[in-house]
Order: structure tokens, then sequence, then C-alpha cells
């Protein structure tokens, strides 16, 4: 009897779970539409949302029109770019968190343990330095991101094969070399031309975004995120126990590394057009599985849509809270930190309730 | 079928298995006995292919359905998405499960009994509801060979008459081979047809159960003094069931 009533609730549980999914997403979907269109709005030059919105449809219909107004300058020229460049910023960094979790089937690791942010800060330090600019410092920093991933690689495998407590490990040491060489770069630094430049450029900002930085960095964000996307199933069985998803045919260390690289992609493309914006990749998949759960063909969604809407959020707060622009590394981590504490406080208080 | 031949495992100096050789057709179920720490795990690892040899060959297909102890994945997943990944191995690096899939899916929870948890929280479960949910797992990969790590270890006598009635019920149409390991003489008598006694001093004795589990190979098996007794089961057949010499002896 009692069976009989279970096996009718189930297709109840499922149809109230596929709601709440439903619910949930348009939520998300909903805060980034609104996030965006403000964005578009606020600022020093205020237009309103019926105006913006008027804007983007002609901008997106015309790309190749002449730009006669002012409002019609500041929103696509200066405020779209921007705008896009921190919701792809937000997506990918949220994505490459909630993936390199699930891999290291670690709900506290981020895209900075591998070492790529520090690798990549390194390169563009030095680049600027040097007096680089444009293209060539952005394939500076990403190569220079890329190159941290693979010493992780090679310190990490051992006797042909890498433990994940190996390769956190290695990361840290990595991170550590090229943060030591960063500060070093800063202190050699003129400190009257590009000294202020790498500082700040450390600290993460979108202030300098144009469409032809956008276009630089979308392919990376873009690519690397499709290709997780396609993942996501099999992410589900990389976050099982080794032996469980290598029973079940994957092959689990190539299948790591190839994410990593995928990471790299993503995390390189972004520090090279907006510097290091930590804490993304940490706080927003922890959000995200609170509203949608663990399994990765959900949460992958979730986390682009809420690192999307809550980078532009920061990033909108960063230009208008105060005359001067606040570095987003700044905001980042003053809002991250105390919801990493309480979600930190609140999943060890849930797991030693049950 | 699965097995392995001659193979050998060394630890460093330590060498856990030697020239063992052993292989279970499909049909056939086969029980993996011994006390702790004699190579019964390793040699399950070896089967499954995820211990390397030191020498000698493994016999298996492509995909094994595997049963750990416990799943130990700190995610929350609902126990019919841990039962389709059990269709990984099919879909391939990019695949998604389909429909299909989850249909498949639903039909191994319903032979492994567990059809009621589907839409429960797999870390939510019980010991022994997990071991059923991941039991459907290791069916729905839709292997002939199904491998089970201890899979009575951590149930309770209720829930052992449970899984061994339900490994018979898998094991009835042989169409499956079968390999489950367990310190418990008795499992081996009630559902299995081969059994690989890990002896002390490295020969392994691999047989029939009949000819095994005797009270003479078990005294060596566990240095414990052992009696085999014949009893009546519910509906009146002789069961044999085995003891060690000092169960029903009343404390003082």
């Amino acid at each position: 009897m009692a069976a009989l009533a279970q096996d009718e609730a189930a297709p109840m549980v499922r149809r109230a779970h596929l709601a709440r999914q439903t619910l949930v997403f348009s939520g998300l979907l909903t805060l980034f539409a609104v996030a965006f269109v403000v964005s578009l709005c606020v600022g020093r030059f205020a237009v309103p949302p019926a105006r913006a919105l008027e804007l983007i449809w002609l901008g997106a219909t015309d790309p190749w029109r002449e730009l006669a107004t002012i409002d019609e300058r500041i929103v696509l020229l200066v405020r779209a770019p921007r705008v896009v460049l921190a919701a792809l910023a937000g997506a990918g960094l949220a994505l490459s968190g909630a993936a390199l979790q699930g891999v290291f089937r670690n709900p506290l690791v981020s895209p900075d343990i591998l070492g790529i942010s520090q690798g990549a800060a390194f390169g563009g330090a030095l680049g600027i330095m040097l007096g680089i600019w444009g293209f060539p410092l952005i394939s500076m920093v990403f190569l220079s991101g890329m190159a941290a991933v693979v010493l992780v690689g090679l310190i990490s495998r051992i006797n042909g094969r890498s433990e994940t407590i190996t390769v956190i490990l290695s990361g840290l040491v990595v991170s550590s070399m090229f943060s030591a060489v960063v500060s070093l770069l800063q202190f050699v630094a003129d400190p009257n031309t590009s000294l202020p430049a790498i500082v700040y450029w450390l600290m993460g900002s979108f202030a300098t975004a144009t469409w032809e930085r956008t276009l630089i960095a979308a392919p990376g964000l873009i690519i690397g995120g499709a290709f997780l996307w396609m993942l996501r199933f099999r992410l589900n069985i990389l976050s099982l126990d080794e032996a469980e998803a290598q029973s079940l045919g994957a092959k689990t260390n190539r299948e790591r590394w190839m994410v990593f690289g995928l990471i790299a992609v993503i995390v390189g493309s972004q520090v090279a057009v907006s510097g290091i914006i930590g804490w993304i990749g940490i706080v927003i998949p922890h959000a995200s599985r609170l509203l949608v759960g663990h399994d990765h063909r959900a949460l992958l969604p979730a986390s682009v849509v809420l690192g999307a809407g809550f980078m532009v959020i920061i990033d909108t707060l960063a230009r208008t809270a105060t005359a001067a622009e606040i570095p987003l590394g700044v905001i980042t981590a003053l809002v991250g930190a105390p919801i990493f504490a309480m979600l930190l406080r609140n999943h060890y208080r849930e797991r030693n309730g049950s | 079928m699965i097995g392995l031949e001659n193979a050998t495992v060394r630890f460093g100096p330590r060498t856990i298995i030697e020239g063992l050789s052993f292989s279970v057709p499909v049909g056939r179920t086969l029980a993996i006995l011994g006390p702790n720490g004699r190579g019964k795990t390793t040699t399950l690892k070896a089967m499954l292919g995820f211990q390397p040899l030191d020498a000698g060959r493994r016999v298996a297909p492509d995909i094994v359905g595997y049963v750990p102890q416990t799943g130990t994945s700190n995610q929350r997943y609902r126990a019919l998405d841990v039962v389709v990944m059990g269709r990984a191995a099919h879909l391939g690096i990019f695949g998604q499960p389909g429909a299909e899939d989850f249909q498949i899916a639903h039909s191994a929870l319903e032979r492994a009994g567990a059809a009621r948890f589907a839409d429960h929280y797999f870390d939510r479960l019980s010991g022994g509801e997990r071991q059923l949910v991941l039991l459907a797992g290791a069916i729905a990969t839709g292997s002939q060979v199904l491998v089970l790590d201890e899979p009575a270890a951590a149930l309770d006598l209720h829930n052992q008459e449970r899984l061994l009635t339900l490994l018979n019920t898998l094991r009835q149409p042989r169409d499956k081979a079968i390999v489950f390991t367990t310190h418990d003489p008795n499992h081996a008598l009630s559902s299995a047809d081969d059994a690989l006694l890990m002896m002390p001093g490295g020969q392994p004795l691999f047989g029939r159960v009949a000819e095994t589990i005797t009270p003479q190979h078990l005294e060596n098996l566990y240095g414990v003094p052992m009696r085999v007794v014949e009893l009546a089961g519910p509906s009146g057949e002789t069961h044999q069931a085995v003891l060690p010499a000092f169960a029903g002896i009343r404390a003082a």
C-alpha cells in the first residue's frame, strides 16, 4: 500500500522538481536582464531605460550605423562593450569554478588554485613593464596562464599519474612562485609609468573595455565555455570516486587535464582583458548549488547566468558608487568573502546536522 | 566472462597475490573469501583493471558493472541520476543521457528493488539503500559482468538477507557473471556457485562451493576451528550453515 502511494507520488515529485528548476532559471535570467539594462542606464550620464532598450535594438539591427547623438555614443560605445565583457567574464569564471569543484570533488577550490590567475598576472605585469600593449600583451597573458597549468601538470605528475592533493599543492607552489615574481616586477617597475598600470590591472577592472577587447576575449570564453557545457554529464562522472568513475569508462586523468586546459583558456582570456578578479569562481557555483542542486547539467547553466548577472552588478557598483572607479577585486572580495563565510558555516552545519 | 590468468601484484617488497588464476563465465557466480588483508580487495581491483599487474593477464569485457562499497561522492545527486551514470560508458565523453537511458535506469532500479528511492537524494539514503542504488547503477551499465565489493559488510542481518535474495534473483536467469567479496562463508553458501579462498601462505583455493567451503579449508583460511551444520529451512528443505567454533557456546 505504502509502496503504491509512493509510486504515484514519484511523478509528482518529479513535476515539482521541474517546476522549481524552471522558476529558478527564469528568476536568474530576469536578474541578469535587469542588471544588464540598468547597467546601460546608470552612470554620470543617465539614460532612461526605454531609450537604452531602443538603442540596443538599433545597435543590434544596424551595427555599422553612424553614431550621432551623445547618448548613443555612451551606451553603444562605452557602456555596452563593458557590460558584455563583464557578463562574459563573470559567466566564464563561475563556470570554471563549478567545473573545477566537480573535478576535484572539493567545494573549496577555485580557478586561482591551479595557478592560472597568477601565471597570467605575471605575463601581464611583464608585458606592461616592457611597454607592450594591445593584442601582443593579451597573448602574452594567455600564454603565461597556460604555462602555469602546464607547470602544475609537470610537478604533480608522479609515476605517471597525478593525485588530486598533489595537483592542489602544486597549484599553490606555482601560484606563489609567480606571485613572488610579480612582486619583484612591481618592485623594479617605473613608479611614474608602468607601476600604476600594473597595480591597477592586478586589481581587476573593466574600465578599459572596448568592442575590440571584448572581441579578443570572447572566442576563448565562448569556446571554452561551450566545451565545458558539452562535458556537463561527464563532470557528474568525474565527480565520483576515482574507481567508480573509471569503472564507468572514464579516463579520469586525461579527462581531468582536458577540463583544466579548457579552464585555462577561459581564465586566461578573462585575465588578459580585465585583470585578476577573485571570488566569482567560488561564490557563484556555491550559490547556484543551493538554488539548483549539484547535478552539473543544471549547475553549469545556473552558474553561467548567475555569474554574468553578479559580475554586471559588481561592475556597475564599481563605476557608480563613488566618483572614481573602485577596483573590481576590492568589491568582489568585500562582497564575496562574507557570502563565502556564510556558505561555509551553513555547509558544515547542515552536514553535521544530517 | 571475467578473470585473471597467472596474476601477480606486488606493493614494494610485499607480494599481495602471486600466480592467481580463476575465471567466471557468464551464468556463474564467484565468492571471494578471506580474512582482512589477504588481498581480496587487490584481487578485485586487479580484475577491474584499477590495479596494474606485475605479471599475468586480466580477462574482462570493456565495461564491468562495478558496485563499490559505499558511494563516496560529496556531491548531492538524486538516486535516479546516480543510476543513469551507469550509462556513461555507452554515451562517450560528450554524450548526454536521453529518455531511453532514463528508461533503462528506471528498470534497473526496479530490478534492484530500489524504485521507491528514485527521486531521493543519494547521500540521504541509509547504507543498505545506497547499496541497492549502486547495484542498480551496475545493472544499468548493461554489462554481463557484475562485481560487488563487500556488498554485505555494512549491512545488518535483515538487509544482508535482502541483498542475498536479490543476488539470487539476479543469478537466476544465468545471463550474468557475478563476483563478490565477503568475509562470511555463509554468503558463499547461499549465493555463489564457485568460491575463491585467499589462503594463508599465498596459495589460493579456487573451486565449486561444495568442494571449497568445507570445515578443513575454512579452518585453514581463518585460523579458527569451523563447523558446518545442517539446518531445516522455512519450507522444510535443508540448508548448510558455517559456524566458527566459538558460536553457540553460552557465556557462563
